[in-house]
C-alpha cells in the first residue's frame, strides 16, 4: 500500500509539468491568434520559389 | 454610362480577376486589366514569389485606382515614427500595419514573405482576423516610409489614421483569465481523482494514513483555486457591496467561502473529507462560462471615434510652393493644404483654389455632394470628389465643427454602468429565499438536535449555490452572441442583447442606413443609342414625375429637352410621345409588347422603343435596401418607428409609402439635433434603438439605449456603437430583435431546471445528511445539463434567424 503514495506523488508531478507547459504557452502568446496558424500550416515551404530562383541562376550562367 | 452587353470572349485579369475588355494588356502570356495589376505582378514575379498566384486564384486587388506618389512622406516625421513603432531594441523595430484589403490565404503568404522583397525586413507576421501585419525591420537598412510603400506596391496599402498615434494601440491580451481557468481545471480534475476512494468506500477507508494523505493533498490543491482562480468573484462582490448593491457574485462568493471553510475545518479536525471537489468544480465551470460569454469580437472595434476616420498625413504647401507631407495633428491655423481627389478634409478650412465638390454623406447625411465656391468655409470630414483643391486651415483638427460633437457630455458617461442585467435581480430573490430556508432549518435543528445546526446550515449554503444562475446566464449569452454573429449582427456584449430586448422604439437614419451607400445605379442594356435618340428619350422622360423617369432624366442630363407632341402617360405601364414625327415609348415590358428579362429582378426595368422598334431597356437598381418594405410594417407592429435624417426632404414621399403617413420623419438634422431627438424620446421613458452608419450619427448612437451601426463593408469605419450589423442582413432586424427576447426565456428556463436540482440537494442538506458523494454527483450533473439545455434552446431559437434570406444583391 505504500507504493500508492509514491505513484500518486509521481502522477501529480507529471500533471504539474503539463500545467507549467500550459502556462508557458499562454505566456508566449500562442493563443493570441488562433486563426492564422491554420492558414499558415497549409503553405508549401518555399518549394516553387526555390525552383524559380534556381532556374534564374542557371539561366544566368 | 451605357454598358454594352459583351458578346466577345471574356478575359479575366491574372492578378485581380476583374474582367478585361478589348484593350487588354499582355505580359508573358498572361492577361491583365490594367497597368497597375501588371506592375504588381512584375514585382511579385521578380522576387520569385509566384506562389502567391498558386495558392488562390486571382488573389490580387484591382489596381485600377492608383495610389498617389509621396503619400507616405509623413512617416518620416520623428513623432509619428515614435508613436507607430511599438517596440524597438537597438536598430530592430517592430511596427504593426492595418491592411483592410487582406482577404485570403494568398495575402497571408505574400505578406509573410516580405523579407524577400526587401532585405531590411527581418520578418513579418500576419494576424488574419485583425487584418494586421507585424513587421520587424532594421531601421538602418529600411525606413518606415519604404515599408509602407512596399506594401502599397504589392497592392496592400496600409490604413493609417489619426487614431494610431493618439491612443495606445496595443491592448494587453487578457491572459489572466486563461491562467485562472487552467489552474482551476487542473486542480478540479486532480481533486476529483483523489476523492474517488472517498466516494467508492462511502466514507469508510481502511487505511488511516491513506485517508489523511488524500485529504491533505486535496487541501493543498484547493488552495490555488480558492485564492487565485476564485479571486474575481471576491473582488467583484466586495466592490458591489461597498456600493450597497447585491450583484450576482456576492452569493457565489459566500458559497465558495463557506464550502472552503467547512472543508478545511473537517480535514484539519479529521471529521470528514470536505467538499473541495464541488468547490473547485463550480469555480472551474463558472470561469469557463464567463470566458465563453466574454469572447467578444476582437477584430471589430466598437469604440471608434472621428480619429479612426481621419487620415494621418496631409500635404501642406510651403512658402516655396513645394508640397510637404506632415501629420494632421501638426496642422496650424493659416497652413495652406492641398487635398487630392478622394481624400478627406481633416480640418475646417476656407477654399482657396480649385473646384470643390465635397461628399458629406458620411458626416452629415446629405446624399448629394456640396459645391463650394472660393472663399467659402469647408468643414472637416468631407471627401473631395473632384480634382485637387487648395485650402487654408482656419481651425485645428481637434477644434473643428465635427469634432466638437465629441465634447458632448454623452461621450463622457458610461452607459454600461447604469443598466444592470435582470439576472442580478433574480439572484437577489434567490439569496433571500435561501437565507430564509437556512434560518428556518437552523431554528428547527436548534430545537431538536443542536449538534446538527452548523452542519445543516453550511450544507444548505453549499448545495444551493446560485452558481447555476450564473452558469445559465453566461452560457446562454455566449451562445446567443455567437448565433447573432453568424447572422452578421455583432453585439458588443450580452448587456447590449438585453437592452435590445427591452426596447420599444426604433429610430432610423436615412443615408447609408436604409439606403445603400452608393446612389441608385442606372444601366442600359440593348442596342447602342445615337445622340439624337438619347435626347428624344430624355425629352420624353422629363414629362413624367415618376421616380424612374426622373432617374433616366438624371442620367441623360447632358441632352437638351425637345418639344413633345401627343404625350400620354398610363399609370403603372409607361409613357409615350412623338418628337419630330418619331414615336418614342418608355415603360414596362408588357406595355411595349415584349417579354421581361427574367434575370434582372433586383431593380426596375424600363424598356424603350423608337418607332415601335424595341431598342433595349434601362435597369434601375433600387436605392432602398431590399427587404425594407416588408421589414418596416413588421417592426411597426411591436415598436414605434421614426426617421431622423441629415439629408433634405426630397425622398419624403417615397418614405411615406414605406413607413406610412403617420410616422414622424425629421430631415436636415445636424448631429446634435439627432442626439437631442433621442434624448427627448428617452425623457418620455422610451427605450430607444438607434440605427445609423456615419459620423453624423455618432452622438445619437451613444445617447440611445442601444446604438446599432450598419455597414456594407466590415473593414470600413463605423462609429462607436453597441452592435454592428452587416447591411446584407438588414432585413433580418425583426428576427434579430425577437432572438434577443428569446435570450431571456432561455435563461429563465435553464434556471428553473437548476432549481429542481437545488430542491433535490436541499432535501439532503436540510436533514444534515449531505455526503460529499452526493454533492459531487449533483454539481457536475446540474452544470452539464444546464449547459446542454441552453445550447440546444439557443440553437432551436436561432433557426428562425437562419430562415430569413440574406440580401445578396448589393455585395
Amino acid at each position: 500500500m505504500g507504493a500508492i503514495f509514491i505513484m500518486i506523488g509521481a502522477s501529480l508531478l507529471m500533471a504539474i509539468g503539463f500545467l507549467i507547459a500550459f502556462i508557458w504557452s499562454v505566456k508566449n502568446g500562442q493563443y493570441e491568434d488562433d486563426y492564422t496558424p491554420s492558414v499558415r500550416m497549409l503553405f508549401d515551404s518555399n518549394s516553387k520559389a526555390k525552383q524559380s530562383t534556381e532556374n534564374k541562376t542557371t539561366n544566368n550562367n | 454610362m451605357f454598358a454594352e452587353a459583351q458578346t466577345a470572349q471574356k478575359h479575366s485579369c491574372y492578378h485581380c480577376g476583374d474582367s478585361c475588355n478589348s484593350d487588354t494588356i499582355k505580359h508573358e502570356e498572361k492577361v491583365f486589366c490594367c497597368d497597375g495589376c501588371k506592375m504588381v505582378y512584375e514585382i511579385i514575379n521578380d522576387k520569385g514569389l509566384c506562389d502567391y498566384y498558386d495558392i488562390e486564384k486571382n488573389p490580387g486587388l484591382s489596381q485600377k485606382i492608383k495610389v498617389r506618389e509621396g503619400k507616405f512622406a509623413f512617416l518620416e516625421d520623428e513623432t509619428v515614427k515614435n508613436k507607430l513603432i511599438h517596440f524597438s531594441q537597438g536598430t530592430q523595430n517592430h511596427v504593426i500595419f492595418y491592411l483592410p484589403q487582406m482577404h485570403c490565404s494568398s495575402c497571408v503568404w505574400l505578406l509573410e514573405h516580405l523579407n524577400k522583397i526587401n532585405g531590411g525586413i527581418i520578418k513579418s507576421q500576419v494576424n488574419f482576423l485583425k487584418k494586421e501585419v507585424t513587421v520587424v525591420f532594421e531601421s538602418n537598412k529600411v525606413s518606415l516610409k519604404t515599408i509602407a510603400e512596399i506594401l502599397t506596391s504589392v497592392g496592400y496599402e496600409p490604413h493609417i489614421s489619426l487614431n494610431n498615434i493618439s491612443t495606445k494601440s496595443i491592448k494587453k491580451y487578457n491572459k489572466a483569465k486563461i491562467y485562472k481557468i487552467g489552474i482551476a481545471g487542473f486542480c478540479f480534475g486532480n481533486i476529483m481523482m483523489l476523492s474517488f476512494p472517498e466516494y467508492f468506500s462511502f466514507g469508510y477507508l481502511e487505511d488511516e494514513h491513506l485517508k489523511r494523505f488524500f485529504s491533505f493533498l486535496n487541501l493543498f490543491l484547493a488552495l490555488p483555486v480558492f485564492f487565485y482562480s476564485a479571486s474575481d468573484f471576491f473582488i467583484s462582490s466586495y466592490k458591489s457591496l461597498k456600493q450597497k448593491f447585491l450583484n450576482i457574485d456576492a452569493p457565489i462568493a459566500l458559497a465558495v467561502v463557506i464550502t472552503f471553510s467547512r472543508s478545511v475545518f473537517e480535514i484539519l479536525t479529521d471529521t470528514g473529507a470536505g467538499y473541495l471537489d464541488s468547490m473547485s468544480g463550480i469555480v472551474f465551470f463558472m470561469l469557463v462560462g464567463r470566458y465563453f460569454q466574454d469572447l467578444t469580437y476582437e477584430t471589430l472595434s466598437f469604440e471608434r471615434d472621428y480619429k479612426s476616420y481621419f487620415p494621418l498625413g496631409v500635404s501642406v504647401i510651403q512658402e516655396d510652393l513645394s508640397e510637404k507631407q506632415i501629420p494632421v495633428s501638426k496642422l496650424k491655423v493659416g497652413d495652406r493644404i492641398k487635398i487630392h481627389h478622394g481624400e478627406i478634409i481633416p480640418a475646417d478650412c476656407i477654399l482657396f483654389l480649385g473646384k470643390a465638390s465635397i461628399d458629406y454623406s458620411f458626416v452629415t447625411g446629405e446624399s448629394l455632394p456640396t459645391e463650394k465656391t472660393i472663399g467659402e468655409i469647408v468643414y472637416a470630414g468631407g471627401k473631395q470628389t473632384e480634382g485637387a483643391i487648395e485650402l487654408e486651415v482656419i481651425k485645428e483638427v481637434s477644434q473643428s465643427y465635427l469634432t466638437q460633437l465629441w465634447n458632448n457630455d454623452v461621450f463622457k458617461e458610461d452607459v454600461e454602468e447604469k443598466k444592470t442585467s435582470f439576472i442580478h435581480g433574480l439572484s437577489k430573490y434567490f439569496t433571500y429565499v435561501l437565507f430564509t430556508i437556512a434560518i428556518i432549518t437552523g431554528i428547527y435543528w436548534k430545537i431538536n438536535n443542536p449538534s446538527n445546526v452548523l452542519n445543516s446550515i453550511t450544507a444548505i449554503l453549499i448545495v444551493a449555490c446560485p452558481c447555476a444562475l450564473l452558469l445559465s446566464a453566461t452560457f446562454t449569452n455566449g451562445n446567443i452572441l455567437r448565433y447573432l454573429g453568424r447572422s452578421k449582427f455583432y453585439a458588443k456584449n450580452a448587456n447590449a442583447v438585453e437592452r435590445i430586448a427591452d426596447a420599444d422604439t426604433i429610430v432610423f437614419d436615412k443615408t447609408g442606413t436604409i439606403t445603400y451607400q452608393q446612389e441608385a445605379k442606372l444601366i442600359y442594356q440593348g442596342d447602342l443609342l445615337t445622340e439624337t435618340e438619347q435626347s428624344y428619350i430624355r425629352s420624353l422622360a422629363s414629362q413624367s414625375n415618376h421616380p424612374l423617369s426622373k432617374a433616366i432624366v438624371t442620367s441623360l442630363q447632358t441632352f437638351k429637352p425637345l418639344k413633345i407632341t401627343d404625350y400620354t402617360e398610363i399609370k403603372g405601364k409607361g409613357i409615350s410621345g412623338k418628337i419630330n414625327g418619331v414615336g418614342i415609348k418608355l415603360g414596362s415590358a408588357n406595355y411595349l409588347g415584349t417579354f421581361a428579362n427574367q434575370e434582372q429582378n433586383d431593380g426596375s426595368l424600363v424598356y424603350v422603343s423608337i418607332n415601335e422598334q424595341i431598342k433595349g431597356c434601362f435597369i434601375i437598381k433600387n436605392k432602398y435596401r431590399s427587404g425594407l418594405t416588408s421589414l418596416i410594417p413588421r417592426l411597426q407592429k411591436t415598436h414605434a418607428v421614426y426617421i431622423v435624417s441629415g439629408d433634405n426632404e426630397n425622398d419624403k414621399e417615397n418614405l411615406q409609402h414605406i413607413f406610412g403617413r403617420e410616422t414622424t420623419m425629421l430631415f436636415n438634422q445636424k448631429p446634435e439635433d439627432k442626439l437631442q431627438f433621442i434624448r427627448s424620446l428617452q425623457s418620455q421613458n422610451k427605450k430607444v434603438i438607434m440605427l445609423g452608419d456615419g459620423l453624423n450619427d455618432a452622438g445619437a448612437l451613444k445617447q440611445s439605449d442601444v446604438g446599432i451601426a450598419i455597414t456594407d463593408d466590415m473593414n470600413n469605419f463605423s462609429p462607436a456603437c453597441d452592435a454592428i450589423l452587416n447591411g446584407s442582413n438588414f432585413n433580418k432586424l425583426t428576427e434579430i430583435i425577437q432572438y434577443c427576447k428569446d435570450d431571456k426565456k432561455v435563461i429563465i428556463g435553464s434556471f428553473i431546471i437548476s432549481i429542481i436540482y437545488n430542491i433535490v440537494g436541499l432535501y439532503f442538506a436540510v436533514q444534515g445528511d449531505l455526503s460529499p458523494v452526493i454533492a459531487a454527483i449533483l454539481m457536475p450533473i446540474s452544470s452539464i445539463s444546464i449547459v446542454l439545455f441552453t445550447s440546444i434552446s439557443a440553437w432551436a431559437f436561432s433557426l428562425k434567424l437562419k430562415n430569413q434570406k440574406t440580401d445578396k444583391s448589393h455585395v
